[in-house]
């Protein structure tokens, strides 16, 4: 593989702004979302969903809604395959296939309000949604529980009689809403809190939260009589769709096709199934093709969102600001199911920090909320929250500048993480520097201001992608990829293809395929696309140019060796010969001469994706009468490797720094004493819009590239969640002048704290 | 289910279609008329991503019922690239990479063009207050600010007597 800074070859493509290749779809309405397809003979799916937070289903009546006239399947989990089971790849974690089975159908007990019990396909919308007030359904409610602490409470309901926490030795005897325990660690902690000249220390609350991607899930799936079947839906990889229903359905999974729509935001929340199956599930009860699209208020019930946390933070550090040791204990919601993310919170916690003595404690919890699914750095912000708070203050403690003691313990390549890979290619030192070095954070805060300063960390992944290139016979190109474009990655795959080839960028065209069209590939998630998928473009592209070097040796009757490969044009070097340059254009139009179609397809397990490092900095201002915080300037700085389209970059670095921005002032989820959820509605569950944001400035820090990838690429989507909940927690508090620990930092939270 | 006749005026074509007494415009528009440009984010008028021009009106069209279209002039996404020359505001917005999944990018647009129709020269601040009921996830808006305050420059540039 060739080294990422290129040996200093002067890049044409990659670093360019060019306009991405499905832009002028989706500013004209013409890219197909999840939504958008339409099928002859169509029916409409509809859910019929628990009002309870806890019960135990007694019985499902279906027999009045089956004689509604339009009615023609109802679909329970009676209808799944029950023996399902398994795991499945599922973006950064492995899916229990039961659990997912019966999160999209319940299977004996509804574990949260919302939660899928049946489903219904009839002829017209209206009729659907009568036939689902006909479906009779008895319950006997159980008591339920909601926060996280009170789901580990001895005496609490338990969700799952077989759930015994793993990571405990002896195995306990009791079943238990804690999944499992997760415990890491190194050096010696109690010596080093002896040893320690100050300390600090916290208890600190985040709420869950909800991706909030616009488009709410969709599909339509369509059985055909041979069993072959096809499901068109949003996701974040058609593959994952695949496997997941193959497995609920128990069918083979060259039986189904998956063609991915345009996707209309996931941000990890769409690396599973919540209808897929149960719209297949329909359509093979009628042999009709089914489409399933939720409601806004279903996609706050019964999907996503991500944990809720509480985590206790202790930091021991020299008097100089050298942090030696440290101490955090978390627990997280996982929702119904086992699975929060905070084994991910343990590893990345101190992940920024060079800390010797280390001891984290994790705790997986089920309690009756959705299960959670990933979100952006899945298990990192709350993490970052509470550890990034607890620096800052210690750097008031200390009267230190928060970068400078930042820098002071920051990682360096060479120093080990906590989950033992060693770090490298890291530019978190150079990232600090560049923020500290900012226009922003050498204007001093404004009058009635405070700012906030904070770090944050995420792995990237590569793993298992295929991609194709394709030489049209006019010397164009096509790009096949294998994953569903979220944030513009068409435009990097093209990119880097042109890059390679020696091509303008208007000469390549960028698909995102079927799977029946292309090889396997992990989801769009865990910022592994523009590195794994794109390397295996760049690979396709590489094997493409030796292929067309060879064809010219064999026009010009030449040793390839004498093939030089330039800017899209093959040029001879033997000068025994004179022959004209050829172009890909002239090679690719006599290809039926040379050997037949010109193409490669690319499948590979990438490997040495380069964590990233985010530090971003804050200024804001508080409404003393109402409590409402306003962000008046904010800039996030990140250690990218090499921006292959920088304005998507500085794209995720923005939307990144946005959610983050609303997860900690305004978004929680709220539950009543019922168990029910308050606010499943845009208007309640307060997202930020236009007018509560400034302008989001970005520094991409291009220091590092990461030389496992041919052009420098890290992966860039989930770092900039990290930072902004303590980046703004800590302006907050500078202002209430004490530490604000629970997030929202809501209106009413804020004034209550000021008033206190 | 009794369903009327509605007749009305959408891009500058007359159509006729039937809807529902209780069908919404942007169903009407989707599953009718075929127009699945305009976005369904949440159906209660808090997204933004189904913006539609009616009579020169910006509305949430998942907010007005299908037969409250009748004799209505209505513009969508579907219309706002002129014999398919991008307008303005799509020229920026793909130059700008003011996108990212482009879900509520239909809508950003007919709001916007409904703000430049009022306002030629709309301020920073007013661009965000006029967006403020169109959600996008991806962006955090930055961008898309930019794209709208730059278009609205173009479009002053192109009204300018020469």
């Amino acid at each position: 593989m060739s080294d990422g800074n290129q040996g200093g070859v002067k890049l044409k493509v990659v670093g360019q702004r060019p306009v991405r290749p499905d832009g002028v779809d989706k500013v004209t309405g013409r890219a197909q979302f999840g939504a958008d397809f339409h099928l002859p003979g169509m029916l409409t799916g509809r859910i019929k969903r628990s009002p309870h937070a806890h019960a135990r289903i007694v019985s499902i009546d279906t027999s009045a809604a089956e004689k509604l006239a339009g009615v023609k399947a109802i679909v329970t989990s009676a209808d799944f395959d029950a023996g399902a089971a398994g795991e499945v790849e599922a973006g950064e974690s492995h899916a229990a296939m039961k659990e997912v089975a019966a999160n999209c159908l319940a299977h004996g007990k509804v574990l949260y309000q919302g939660h899928a019990v049946a489903a219904v396909a009839a002829t017209q919308p209206e009729i659907a949604a009568e036939a689902l007030d006909l479906i009779e359904i008895i319950y006997e409610v159980l008591p339920h529980v909601i926060d996280v602490e009170a789901a580990m409470a001895p005496d609490s309901p338990v969700l799952h009689d077989d759930m015994f926490t793993k990571g405990v030795t002896p195995k306990p005897g009791k079943a238990s809403n804690v999944a499992a325990r997760h415990v890491m660690g190194r050096g010696d902690v109690a010596a080093a809190f002896k040893a320690a000249e100050v300390t600090v220390e916290g208890r600190y609350e985040t709420a869950a939260v909800h991706q909030g991607y616009i488009e709410p899930h969709a599909c339509v799936a369509s059985w055909g009589a041979d069993g072959q079947s096809t499901i068109w839906c949003s996701s974040q990889g058609q593959f994952l769709v695949r496997a997941m229903v193959a497995k609920i359905l128990n069918m083979p999974l060259s039986d189904i096709k998956v063609i991915p729509a345009e996707i209309g935001g996931g941000f990890g929340g769409k690396t599973t199934v919540y209808l897929e199956p149960v719209a297949l599930a329909l359509s093979r009860k009628c042999g009709r093709p089914v489409k399933i699209v939720m409601s806004r208020e279903e996609v706050f019930l019964a999907s996503g969102p991500t944990s809720g946390a509480v985590m206790d933070v202790r930091l021991a550090a020299t008097k100089t600001g050298k942090i030696i040791g440290a101490e955090m204990t978390l627990k997280y919601q996982a929702g119904a199911f086992q699975g929060s993310p905070v084994n991910l919170g343990c590893m990345t916690a101190f992940a920024c920090y060079d800390v010797e003595a280390l001891a984290l404690v994790g705790y997986d919890v089920v309690s009756n909320r959705p299960k959670v699914a990933a979100y952006r750095a899945p298990g990192a912000p709350m993490a970052a929250f509470a550890v990034e708070s607890a620096i800052d203050d210690l750097a008031l403690k200390l009267g230190m500048d928060p970068i400078d003691l930042r820098l002071l313990n920051a990682v360096r390549d060479g120093a080990k993480t906590v989950y033992g890979a060693t770090v490298r290619y890291s530019a978190l030192v150079e990232t600090l520097e560049a923020i500290k070095a900012s226009p922003h954070y050498r204007t001093p805060v404004g009058n009635g201001q405070a700012r906030g300063v904070a770090a944050g960390f995420w792995f990237n992944v590569g793993g298992e992608s295929s991609a194709a290139v394709h030489v049209d016979e006019d010397g164009g190109v096509t790009v096949v990829s294998s994953n569903p474009d979220i944030g513009g990655s068409r435009a990097s795959m093209a990119m880097m293809a042109a890059e390679t080839l020696g091509l303008p960028i208007e000469r390549v065209r960028c698909t995102v395929a079927d799977t029946t069209s292309i090889g396997y590939s992990g989801s769009t998630g865990g910022s592994r696309v523009t590195f794994a998928t794109g390397m295996a473009v760049v690979e396709a592209a590489q094997k493409v140019v030796a292929d067309l070097k060879r064809r010219a040796a064999q026009t010009w009757e030449c040793d390839v060796g004498h093939v030089d490969w330039k800017d899209g044009v093959a040029t001879c070097t033997d000068p025994s010969k004179d022959v004209k340059p050829l172009s890909m254009k002239a090679i690719a139009g006599k290809s039926a001469k040379t050997g037949g179609p010109i193409a490669a397809e690319i499948s590979l397990n990438a490997q040495g994706a380069a964590a990233g490092y985010g530090v971003h900095v804050c200024d804001l201002e508080i409404d003393a009468e109402t409590g409402r915080t306003t962000v008046v300037r904010y800039t996030a700085a990140q250690d990218v490797g090499r921006a292959i389209h920088p304005a998507y970059v500085e794209g995720q670095l923005q939307g990144g720094a946005a959610q983050g921005i609303g997860w900690a002032l305004n978004e929680e989820y709220v539950y009543g004493k019922s168990g029910l959820l308050e606010n499943p509605s845009f208007l309640d569950y307060r997202m930020p819009v236009a007018s509560d944001l400034p302008m989001i400035d970005t520094i991409l820090i291009e220091t590092k590239p990461n030389p496992r990838h041919p052009y420098g690429a890290k992966g860039v989507g989930e770092v900039p969640i990290v930072p902004p909940l303590a980046a703004v927690g800590n302006a907050v508090s500078r202002i209430v002048g004490k530490r604000m620990r629970s997030l929202p930092m809501s209106p009413a939270k804020v004034l209550a704290e000021m008033s206190k | 289910m009794s369903r009327m006749v509605v007749n009305a005026t959408v891009n500058g074509e007359p159509v006729e279609f039937l809807a529902g007494g209780g069908q919404s415009l942007l169903d009407a528009l989707r599953d009718e008329l075929r127009l699945t440009g305009s976005k369904e984010g949440c159906g209660t008028g808090d997204c933004g991503a189904c913006s539609v021009i009616v009579d020169g009106r910006l509305v949430c069209a998942c907010l007005m019922l299908a037969p409250e279209a009748e004799g209505a002039r209505i513009e969508t996404i579907e219309g706002l690239a002129d014999n398919g020359h991008l307008h303005p505001l799509q020229h920026q917005c793909i130059e700008q990479a003011a996108l990212q999944c482009g879900f509520c990018t239909p809508g950003l647009l007919m709001a916007s063009k409904a703000l430049l129709e009022r306002n030629p020269d709309p301020t920073e601040t007013e661009v965000r207050y006029w967006l403020a009921g169109n959600m996008c996830r991806c962006t955090g808006y930055d961008k898309v600010v930019r794209a709208v305050m730059d278009a609205a420059a173009d479009l002053r540039q192109a009204e300018k007597p020469r």
